[in-house]
């Protein structure tokens, strides 16, 4: 039988999950407003962030509620993390906003002629923070692991479009202004993917007891990496 | 019982009068227990400038708030606080002690459990108790502990006996385990048992509140799990007043807390708010473990 104390948890895990479907859907319309072109999602992404910030707060408040009950073990890194894995979901919304508002100011100007391959960029990132949550859900640790190598990937593919648009906007000065709205739009989701990275290695230590951070741990038992190594 | 036939109370137990109903403009300002705290919902006892004394020693002081109904309460505070005293005054218990008097008023629902036409008996049947050490009958079975009051109370019917006994004890969340032993001595039950059994016997008589006395202070931490979640199971029914040395006890059980030391009521409020926030150093003090 459930425990009040492991229904509180519960409830924790929830509003965790209820806070992740709202980041998910954020970072899915700022990048549809940037596609799209579309001002009036662009806003309502901006005005939805707030909705996130507030779950924020609420699970802040409903861990420290629960850290004075004195969990142990797994509850205790249950507890922890879920404070962890909020932070990088507000975040995560944060980046959305950005997104959407350079969404905003691009819809105001003509579209700018060249070939990025933003929405790969965007489905890699997106896929790191649907994996990361899935991993949470599903008590899966060796799938958050797996994520963690995936940052090198979105880490490569933010440099290569950096490469396009700074090559553009040499080419044509006055579209500086439009590939500096692009330029941060795919620095925030190079973000959103860091934000994943981080979501699964507070997976891992949720569920293996291992902190992998700053390590470059990939499998269970992995050797440290050299010293130096930071987490991105 | 009519006013005026108080056979029962000695003079002694209590020297409330006019003046225990005085506004709060005659608190001394430095009386921080004379305001009662405002909790959320309706209150099932309210305490108004409560004193205790034992001869010429005043264990409590001056204590005023209101326990919530339907909801814990938890007494804090180090040895000596007067937080069990507190306790005992709810249900006048203390009265077994000689010397001890009280001063003040206690109202359950609003009735004045001081009151000269009401017998401690009485209270005590709306207002049960559980101790710290778990205090069976030890010659008596376990369907024999839980039906005692009942049948100390006049009730002989087997088969109310019979409902009675499996309700408190379900309500307990001990009918599982003694179900198919009832008839065992009491005293053959482990102690977390025992004590869940002394928790049904004080159901048994259907009180409206159970005043606990550090419950599971002697259990281990299964057995202390268990009262624990009973206690919350119990709190949609009851209303209940549980002193506890254990903060994070009082942590996940209750939802008001009351922070006693040298007898005085320092501070009470939601529970959450205690543990966090504590708007008293001394408060603040005890609960990080600094004095107590």
């Amino acid at each position: 039988m459930e425990t009040y104390f492991e229904m509180e948890l519960d409830g924790l895990k929830q509003k965790l999950l209820l806070m992740a479907s709202h980041a998910e859907t954020a970072v899915n319309q700022s990048l549809q407003a940037l596609i799209q072109r579309d001002s009036n999602l662009a806003l309502r992404v901006k005005e939805d962030d707030r909705v996130i910030d507030q779950f924020e707060v609420e699970i802040d408040e409903l861990v420290i509620q629960l850290l004075t009950k004195a969990p142990l073990a797994s509850n205790l890194r249950l507890v922890t993390v879920a404070m962890k894995i909020s932070q990088n979901l507000e975040r995560v919304g944060d980046e959305a906003a950005k997104i959407a508002k350079r969404a905003r100011d691009l819809a105001q100007e003509p579209p700018v002629k060249m070939t990025i391959d933003l929405p790969r960029m965007a489905r890699m990132a997106l896929d790191m923070l649907k994996s990361a949550l899935d991993a949470f859900v599903n008590r899966d640790p060796a799938a958050a692991r797996a994520i963690i190598p995936r940052d090198k990937e979105v880490d490569a593919l933010n440099k290569q479009i950096h490469e396009v648009l700074a090559r553009h906007m040499v080419a044509h000065p006055s579209t500086i202004g439009r590939c500096l709205n692009w330029m941060v739009a795919c620095k925030s989701l190079e973000r959103i993917a860091d934000h994943a990275k981080n979501v699964a290695e507070e997976v891992v230590y949720l569920y293996e007891a291992q902190d992998i951070r700053h390590t470059g741990a990939k499998g269970p038992g992995a050797p440290a990496p050299a010293p130096g190594a930071e987490r991105a | 019982m009519t006013p005026g036939e108080d056979k029962t109370i000695p003079e002694t137990r209590r020297e409330t009068g006019d003046e225990s109903r005085e506004p709060n403009s005659s608190i001394p300002p430095s009386t921080l227990g004379a305001r009662p705290s405002t909790v959320l919902t309706a209150p099932a006892l309210t305490v108004r400038r409560l004193s205790v004394f034992f001869g010429d020693n005043q264990a409590l002081k001056n204590t005023s708030l209101d326990i919530a109904a339907r909801a814990v309460t938890a007494i804090i505070g180090p040895s000596g606080c007067g937080k069990s005293t507190f306790l005992r005054a709810l249900n006048r218990m203390h009265e077994l002690t000689p010397e001890a008097r009280v001063k003040g008023e206690i109202r359950l629902f609003g009735e004045d459990i001081y009151a000269r036409n009401v017998e401690s008996v009485t209270v005590r049947r709306r207002i049960g108790m559980v101790f710290q050490k778990s205090n069976p009958f030890p010659t008596m079975s376990v369907v024999e502990n839980v039906t005692v009051g009942l049948r100390l109370n006049g009730i002989h019917n087997r088969k109310l006996l019979a409902e009675r006994t499996e309700l408190s004890l379900r309500m307990a969340a001990l009918w599982d385990e003694v179900k198919d032993r009832l008839h065992a001595p009491a005293i053959s039950l482990s102690g977390g048992q025992q004590q869940r059994l002394c928790i049904a016997r004080a159901l048994a008589v259907q009180p409206e509140v159970l005043l606990m006395d550090e419950p599971a202070s002697a259990l281990d931490p299964l057995a202390t799990a268990k009262i624990e979640d009973l206690i919350l199971e119990l709190k949609k029914d009851y209303t209940i007043v549980i002193v506890t040395h254990n903060m994070q006890q009082a942590a996940r059980m209750s939802d008001y807390t009351a922070f006693f030391y040298l007898g005085e009521l320092v501070e009470f409020g939601p529970t959450a708010k205690i543990f966090t926030s504590p708007s008293q150093k001394r408060t603040e003090d005890y609960v990080t473990g600094r004095f107590g």
